[in-house]
């Protein structure tokens, strides 16, 4: 179910924090338990927790003795700006080597970006006066 | 608390056959370990040895410090669930009666819920069952032993898909409410990669891989793309794996990559795939081989 090269735990740190990002996981949540995870992933309960505390040490998940782990107040923010950081490195990198080895040049690439092939893509917010049509 | 297994320099020779060469290593407590391997690799004479079954030829095995050879107090506290375990002639409830008696933290209820789950006919003897059936009476004895150290030596012979999935989540389930020392011996590498902590892997009767799940992933990536790429990008790197095809060509190199190597990797137009825990426990085996017999197996250590 998971991919193979990275560490299962840390699959499971991106999977929470993407759940936190997106709203499925609200600030001030209860987080699934470890066994839950392990259960529901079909993953070692060691591992599961392994992953639990990347998070908890990137300060976006806390314990509460006795009633389990919660998402704290901000981490979404703070999970948007690390993942910003990243962004270019994930996401623009490998598309501009891929558009280099299709000789898309960048003004070509500009114009897929304005005009997504998925619609639903649209709704992402352009500079004034220069709304994709 | 659960006791650590350590074993040290075990050796276990049949009539001038080698089944164990020298083995040493450690079960952490609570936690599941894999054991993989070929067939005849000395898999099943690690853990007859380590459950007092089999004398060694030489060589150590300490259970919380101590000898499990002919020793009741360590040996309640093991559970054995073999492939070929032969049953007294009796019913398939009196057979977990009987095991009841025997292992302390026996859970009764765990065992009915299993009978359930696996549908085994309790009313049924069990030189009547199926290959199957006969296999999850093992299993449902294994886990609702609830022993601090519980073994699994191939335990789902004639097993379908559906039923290996309920022995591997009625085991992750219990083993997360009550934790204890577990060794799987499989061939099913690929349906248990997730459920194991840590992975031993066994070959000519050598551990040729002692090392934490975790660390295995990634630890070798094979890259394809075009020959002049892939030879640019492996001349200074160890090749565990290469084949060809006209001006294609794949290498298995060892991992983790950096980000470097993979920036390179991909400048080359290579493809980068990280390799299973099956492939690499196969390339582990191979290495072991290709060192051939007498000398020392190269160890790719943790």
């Amino acid at each position: 179910m998971l991919d193979e090269g990275t560490p299962l735990f840390l699959q499971i740190a991106e999977r929470l924090s993407s759940d936190i990002v997106d709203g499925t996981l609200p600030e001030g949540s209860r987080v699934p338990s470890t066994n839950e995870f392990a259960a529901f992933y079909r993953i070692n309960p060691a591992t599961a927790a392994k992953g639990i505390n990347v998070l908890v040490d990137d300060g976006i998940l806390e314990k509460r003795r006795g009633i389990g782990m919660f998402v704290v107040n901000g981490a979404r923010e703070q999970l948007i700006l690390e993942r910003r950081k990243r962004f270019a490195e994930q996401y623009i990198d490998p598309m501009l080597a891929e558009a280099h080895r299709l000789a898309i040049d960048v003004d070509a690439l500009v114009d897929m970006v304005r005009q997504p092939a998925n619609p639903e893509h649209r709704q992402i917010s352009y500079p004034q006066g220069e709304e994709a049509s | 608390m659960t006791p650590t297994v350590r074993v040290d320099h075990l050796t276990r020779r049949y009539r001038g056959q080698l089944a164990l060469d020298d083995v040493s290593c450690e079960l952490r407590p609570d936690t599941i370990t894999g054991l993989l391997g070929r067939n005849g690799a000395g898999k099943s004479t690690l853990m007859k040895i380590l459950t007092g079954q089999e004398f060694p030829t030489s060589g150590t095995v300490r259970v919380g410090g101590e000898n499990p050879l002919e020793n009741d107090a360590v040996l309640r506290r093991m559970m054995f669930v073999k492939e070929s375990q032969v049953y007294p002639d009796i019913k398939v409830k009196r057979v977990i009666e009987a095991a009841s008696w025997f292992y302390p933290n026996w859970d009764g209820e765990l065992a009915g819920q299993l009978v359930d789950d696996f549908e085994l006919p309790a009313n049924r003897a069990v030189k009547k069952l199926s290959r199957g059936m006969h296999s999850a009476v093992g299993i449902v004895l294994g886990l609702s032993a609830r022993a601090e150290i519980t073994l699994f030596d191939e335990p789902y012979l004639g097993l379908d898909a559906v039923a290996r999935q309920i022995f591997y989540d009625r085991l992750l389930a219990d083993y997360a409410e009550h934790p204890r020392t577990v060794l799987l011996s499989t061939h099913l590498i690929d349906e248990v990669a997730d459920l194991l902590e840590h992975v031993l892997v066994i070959d000519r009767g050598q551990i040729v891989l002692d090392a934490p799940a975790d660390d295995l992933r990634g630890r070798a990536v094979t890259v394809s793309g075009s020959t002049t790429a892939v030879d640019e990008f492996t001349a200074a790197r160890k090749v565990w794996h290469r084949i060809g095809i006209g001006s294609l060509a794949s290498a298995t190199v060892a991992g983790p990559l950096d980000d470097l190597a993979r920036t390179r990797a991909r400048d080359l137009g290579l493809d980068m795939e990280p390799v299973s825990l099956q492939e690499l426990v196969i390339r582990s085996a191979r290495i072991g081989t290709e060192n051939g017999a007498g000398q020392e197996s190269e160890r790719i250590s943790a």
